[in-house]
This record gives structure tokens, C-alpha cells and sequence, in this order.
């Protein structure tokens, strides 16, 4: 089963997640990641829902009967841009600080934070190069580890 | 003289007269306390049910008889948590309804305050919507709102939750504006080119069904119904929420499919070569395992909802839009178009005469509800609002009752909720005073909701209810009988226990009782004499009769085990 993306615009008003993840949970569906945030338009707020449900059309009609939901759009992944940011905290040591180091500027990782005997990265990309990164630190030892759900845009619309 | 200020609850009552809310079903309490003052010098007629349950059936069964919006008021809390099962249920049976709750004082929401419940929360997937009230100038636009989302697209339940202190908050009266729901925009009118494949379809089609459901009697489509299968031939099935949309007795009318429908109704499906749905969601009470379903059929699905369609059936032909838009095109595309369903009619109606539903009353023998059905018919002439429980004589009355106008039937299909009958009927009298009102209910299902007689009583709302006495609670019963062996495990009730026409005395009804095949038209014509108070009959009938024909759930249609014998083969 491939992943699908969507795109769903709804009105800014309390419990709007709730009603969303309930409608979900609900009838059964799965979701892989859910990301919420606000527009550019005032009292508009976006959710980007990551799914491998062969049933995607049936939980586009049930989100679309919330009140709240104004829009749903199902990207193509072949023109959709897709980001998402991640947070990792790896410990380190004499010994191990410059290979974590030179492999997170490899990555293209941003440290946020070092300390005695840890160091936070962030990293923004697919969820492909967060996966890769997160491998890559594992042998040293990763702490804590936080990412922060998918976002999409279509790039021709 | 008006004030320049109202309380907010001021300005729960004026909106709801402002919306044309004529009477509400409700049980007062701390909460919601504040709106109850203003109520008590409204024109608005306020039944004090003695369960929010209750309350909640009530304003369904207002509902179901009138096709408009039922109202019911309760506090927070208990008050709220009782009306879960009424919102549940009129959300399966998409029925309007609009729940006005009290809730705890905006500063002590979430600190688990006396009588606090999340009652949005609990709420949110029992409802169409439902709101929070922050700002007591909001009551008068939320209230037209909420009445427009309950009653159109799909009608179904509407919450708004509001914090007493939103209730004595002061503010001013701001004539409700335009509604503005960018996310709810139901599609009423169908797509033409759909419409026009519809019809295409039909065209060719030897052997089409009508199955129809609840959406012709929310869309009041009945009459172009008629219309549609009288001029082009169609047989109609109508389902458990749709008896009534298509008159019985019409030589077209082949009734109720499904789990405990007639041979003929569910097997047309199984033999039919199209499918004209509308108004139904493919319930598994009625396809059984969705794989065995009418598998010759094409399928047309015409219905309001678009979540409806494809959700257990794909359809060659989708179409979303309201049932009488739909069919006024479907009458427009086919135009003169003359369909030969002549052979298919007699298929279907030596099948009738060859399958016939059947009963057998013994003169001597323990009553038969069919039996007593039949005649309490012949009593009533058709003219009757029946209201049912859910259950064996549930299915009995939807299975021997005929039914001929939409809206005198209401009961509760999709939750199957026992307890639905007596606090249904009292709704529905309360629309309609004048009309006879039938609660014809199960033991099991009354004594769930029993203690709304008292409101019949006192609020002297002169209904008639039939209790089917079987000491049991006859489905689980038969279920046991024919899937667990026999073993009657917690289904027993006891006939005697309690005494149903003492228990009608007690609560200031009339009791009455009947135990054998001479008793029934004699207790009858007693019962229907009687208009000034609610009457009772305890109708003492045979435990071990089943309903038949059966499918068994996830079993196959082609299936039917139509008497006990069948059983054996099993």
C-alpha cells in the first residue's frame, strides 16, 4: 500500500483536532502522521493527515461531514512538497564527538544545543532523510528524539 | 416593554421561540437552572419527563411524527451523560434534534466541579455538531444555526453545551444574520449526468427494484415515490426506517427485506437485475454479508449523504442529492420510457403467494403478537401513529402492520434502542394530540423506560400501549434457542413480576389486561374507548414463539430460514 497525503482546510475554532482525530479513530483508520497549524488565512487552519488507508476515499467523506472541515485535497505525491522537522538528542563522549558531529553536518543537521555529554540536532527534510538520520545516530546512543508530523503543499496548484 | 439587556438564559428561550420551538422535553437541574426561569413564562410548552433518557425519545418521537426539529433540555452532568443514548440513537436515524445542556460555570470547567461532565466530549460522535458557549451573545446565532445543521442535508442531533454564568451573563438581543458555515454546504440537487446514466440504466433494466428507506420520508418524497414505481412498474422494498414511504397493500409494495424480512422482499433483491437505492445505507440488518448481496444487481445509490455511498456497496451509478430532487429527475429522464416489469411483477407475486409471511393463533393456545397485531389493526383502521421498541415484536409489527403513510412509524432502527417506544409515543402525541398513538413495546423494552408513564399521566398526554408480555426478552431468547443450545442464560423476565396493570394504576394510567384469543377484541375496544388518560394493556403472550423468516447475521441472503423446521438444516 503507498501513502496517501491530505490536505485538510478547516475553520479555526475549538475542538476542531478533536473532532478530526475522533471522526478518524472512529471508523477505524489508521493514520501515520497528522500535523495542524495555522494559514495565511485569518481563522483557517491546515492538517496534513499521512495514511496508507486503501479506504481513503471513505475517510475523506466522513471528514468532510464535520461541520468545521471546509476542505479536503488529496495531494500527488509526485508534485507535492513535503517536509518535516525533527529534534534529536544523542549523547556523546571523547570519542564519539566528532564522528556524531561531522555525520550531522553531513546530514545537513543543525546542532541546536551541546553539553557535557549530549548534543541536540535539528533537522528538516523528507521523512526519508529523518529516518536515515535517526540510523545514523542510533549507535552513539540517541536520548530523547521528537519530530514534528508531516507538512505538504502541492506545487502546481 | 423589553429590556435593553437579557440573561443569557432569556436568550435561550427567545431564540428558541424565534426559531418556532413549540414545546422542548426536559428535566431541570443546577445548571441549567437559570434557563428553566424564563421558560416557566414562555408560550413554549415544557414536558417534564422523569429521565433525561426519556426526554431525549420524546423529542425524537416529536420528530419522527412531524419531520421537524425535537427540543430537549437537561443539565449538566448525569443530566447530559442520559442524553447520550436519545443523541446516539437520532444520530443513527438521522433524526433532528437539538439538545440544549446546562453546563458548570465557565471557571470551574475542567476541575471536575459538582455535576461536571465533558459534555462536548462525550458528545462529539453522538452528534452532527455540537458547541460550547462562551459569550452569552452568541446564543441567538448558534441556536439558528444549530437548527438549520439538525434539520437539513442529513438531519440528525445537535448539541450546545452552555456554562451557567453564560446563562446569567447579561447581553443584548441581536436578530440572528446570514449563517456563516463554509464547511457545511449539503448537495441537494443531483448531478444531471448522473441522473441521466440513472435513468439509462433503468431503461435496460428487465427485473429493477425500488429500495427505499428512510431518506423518501426525511426528503417527504413519498408522493413522487408513488409516482416513479406506479408509471414505470418498479416493485418498491422499503426498509425499517422507510415503512410507510411506499403504501403496503400497493400491488407493488413487496414490504420490508432483511434479517426478518418477508421471503419475497429480500429474495426480489437477490433476483434483481438493478438497484434503485435511495435513502438507504446498505444497513447489514438488510444485506446480510455485503459479498452474497444482490450480486446480479447493478446498483444506482441516490442518497443526501455522500459517506453513504460506496461505503458498503460500490454503486455503478452514484448520485448524491435529496431523494424528491433525485426522483423528479429520474421521472424527467425517463420521460415516456415504457418498462417491461410484467414478468417480473408475477414472478414476484407467485413468489408472495407462495412464501406468505404466517402465524398460527390456536383458539386455546398462548397469544401469538401477529395474531394480536392483525386484530388490534382492524380496531384502529390504518389511522394510527405506531411507536415500537426494539426487538421481536418489533420486527412482528413491521412484518404484519400495514403501513400506508409516511411518518406513522417510528421507532429505533440503527441503535436498536430498547426503551425507545413509551417515551416516542408520548412524543409524538404531544405533536399530535388528536391522532391515535400506539406504544407497542416488548416487556424488556418497557420496563427500561417505564417510569414515563408517570409523564403521560401528569402531563395528560392520552396514549395506548400495548405491552407484549413474553416474560422474556424474547430475541435474546430466540438467539439462545437457535445459537447457544438453549440455554437461557439472564434473558428471563417473569410474566408477573411486576404487575403490569397494578404498575399502570400506580402511575395514573389505566391498566388492562389480556391473556387469551377471546380477551383481544373485547380489551381492544375498552382501550380505544378511553381518551382522557393513558391506557395499558398487558398482553400475556407466548415465550417461545420466533420470528420468521430469519437470516442469520453475516449469513447469506439466498439463505432464509423461514419456520422452525428450517431450523434443523442449520
Amino acid at each position: 500500500m503507498s501513502e496517501r497525503i491530505l490536505s485538510v482546510l478547516v475553520e479555526d475554532k475549538p475542538g476542531v483536532l478533536a473532532r478530526v482525530s475522533s471522526t478518524i479513530s472512529r471508523r477505524g483508520f489508521n493514520i501515520n502522521s497528522l500535523s495542524v497549524g495555522p494559514t495565511n488565512i485569518e481563522g483557517r487552519s491546515k492538517m496534513t493527515i499521512v495514511t496508507e488507508l486503501d479506504a481513503v476515499e471513505q475517510v475523506k467523506k466522513q471528514l468532510n461531514k464535520l461541520v468545521n472541515v471546509i476542505k479536503i485535497v488529496e495531494l500527488d505525491p509526485s508534485m507535492t512538497i513535503e517536509t518535516e522537522v525533527l529534534l534529536l538528542k544523542v549523547s556523546i563522549n571523547k570519542d564519539s564527538q566528532t564522528s556524531v558531529i561531522e555525520k550531522a553536518s553531513l546530514s545537513n543537521a543543525t546542532s541546536v544545543d551541546v553539553g557535557q555529554d549530549f548534543a541536540i540536532f535539528e533537522l528538516t527534510g523528507s521523512s526519508k532523510e529523518l529516518d536515515k538520520f535517526e540510523s545514523l545516530m542510533k549507535p552513539f546512543g540517541i536520548i530523547e528524539m521528537v519530530r514534528g508530523g508531516r507538512i505538504a503543499l502541492q506545487s502546481n496548484l | 416593554m423589553t429590556k435593553d439587556k437579557l440573561s443569557g438564559a432569556e436568550l435561550v428561550i427567545r431564540g428558541l421561540e424565534h426559531i418556532n420551538v413549540s414545546t422542548v422535553f426536559g428535566v431541570p437541574g443546577g445548571a441549567i437552572l437559570p434557563a428553566y426561569d424564563p421558560l416557566y413564562d414562555s408560550p413554549i410548552r415544557h414536558i417534564l419527563a422523569r429521565h433525561e433518557q426519556g426526554a431525549g425519545h420524546m423529542a425524537e418521537g416529536y420528530a419522527q411524527a412531524t419531520g421537524e426539529l425535537g427540543v430537549v433540555i437537561a443539565t449538566s452532568g448525569p443530566g447530559a451523560t442520559n442524553l447520550i443514548t436519545p443523541l446516539a440513537n437520532a444520530l443513527m436515524d438521522s433524526t433532528p434534534l437539538l439538545a440544549i445542556t446546562g453546563q458548570v460555570a465557565s471557571d470551574a470547567i475542567g476541575n471536575d466541579a459538582f455535576q461536571e461532565a465533558y459534555t462536548v466530549g462525550l458528545s462529539m460522535a453522538a452528534t452532527k455538531h455540537n458547541y460550547l458557549i462562551t459569550d452569552a451573545s452568541e446564543i441567538p446565532q448558534i441556536l439558528k444555526e444549530a437548527k438549520y445543521i439538525a434539520t437539513t442535508g442529513r438531519p440528525g442531533p445537535v448539541l450546545i453545551d452552555i456554562p451557567k454564568d453564560i446563562l446569567n451573563q447579561q447581553a443584548s438581543w441581536v436578530e440572528p444574520g446570514k449563517l456563516d458555515l463554509p464547511g457545511y454546504k449539503p448537495t441537494l440537487e443531483p448531478n444531471p449526468k448522473m441522473v441521466q446514466q440513472a435513468a439509462n440504466l433503468i431503461k435496460k433494466s428487465k427485473k429493477p427494484i425500488l429500495y427505499v428507506g428512510g431518506g423518501i420520508i426525511h426528503s417527504k418524497a413519498n408522493t413522487e415515490l408513488f409516482d416513479l414505481a406506479t408509471k414505470f412498474k418498479i416493485p418498491v422494498v422499503t426498509t425499517l426506517m422507510g415503512r410507510g414511504a411506499f403504501p403496503d397493500g400497493n400491488e407493488l409494495c413487496l414490504e420490508m427485506p432483511g434479517m426478518h424480512g418477508n421471503y419475497t422482499a429480500t429474495t426480489s433483491i437477490q433476483n434483481a437485475d438493478l438497484l434503485i437505492a435511495i435513502g438507504v445505507r446498505f444497513d447489514d440488518r438488510v444485506t446480510a454479508n455485503p459479498s452474497f448481496f444482490a450480486q446480479n444487481a447493478k446498483v444506482i445509490h441516490a442518497d443526501i449523504d455522500p459517506a453513504e455511498i460506496g461505503k458498503v456497496r460500490d454503486a455503478e451509478v452514484p448520485i448524491v442529492g435529496d431523494a424528491k430532487s433525485v426522483i423528479k429527475g429520474l421521472m424527467e429522464s425517463l420521460g415516456d420510457t415504457n418498462l417491461d416489469t410484467e414478468s417480473w411483477i408475477s414472478e414476484l407475486k407467485d413468489m408472495k403467494s407462495k412464501f406468505p409471511l404466517s402465524y398460527k393463533q390456536e383458539d386455546k393456545g398462548p397469544l401469538k403478537v401477529p395474531y394480536v397485531l392483525e386484530e388490534l389493526q382492524k380496531l384502529t383502521k390504518e389511522e394510527a401513529i405506531v411507536v415500537s421498541g426494539v426487538g421481536q415484536h418489533q420486527m412482528w409489527i413491521s412484518q404484519h402492520w400495514n403501513f400506508t403513510e409516511p411518518n406513522t412509524w417510528l421507532n429505533s432502527g440503527g441503535l436498536g434502542t430498547m426503551g425507545y417506544a413509551l417515551p416516542g409515543a408520548i412524543g409524538a402525541k404531544t405533536a399530535y394530540p388528536n391522532k391515535l398513538v400506539l406504544a407497542l413495546d416488548g416487556d424488556g423494552c418497557f420496563q427500561m423506560t417505564c417510569q414515563e408513564l408517570i409523564t403521560a399521566s401528569t402531563e395528560n398526554i392520552p396514549i395506548k400501549i400495548v405491552v407484549f408480555n413474553n416474560g422474556n426478552h424474547g430475541m435474546v431468547r430466540q438467539w439462545q434457542k437457535i445459537f447457544y443450545n438453549s440455554k437461557f442464560s439472564a434473558s428471563e423476565l417473569t410474566h408477573d413480576t411486576p404487575d403490569y396493570v397494578k404498575l399502570a394504576e400506580s402511575m395514573g394510567a389505566i391498566g388492562m389486561r389480556m391473556m387469551e384469543k377471546s380477551d383481544v377484541e373485547k380489551v381492544f375496544n375498552k382501550m380505544l374507548e378511553v381518551n382522557d388518560k393513558p391506557v395499558l394493556v398487558d398482553c400475556v403472550v407466548d415465550p417461545d414463539d420466533m420470528v420468521f423468516p430469519m437470516v442469520p447475521a453475516g449469513g447469506s441472503n439466498d439463505q432464509i430460514i423461514m419456520n422452525k423446521e428450517d431450523l434443523k438444516n442449520l
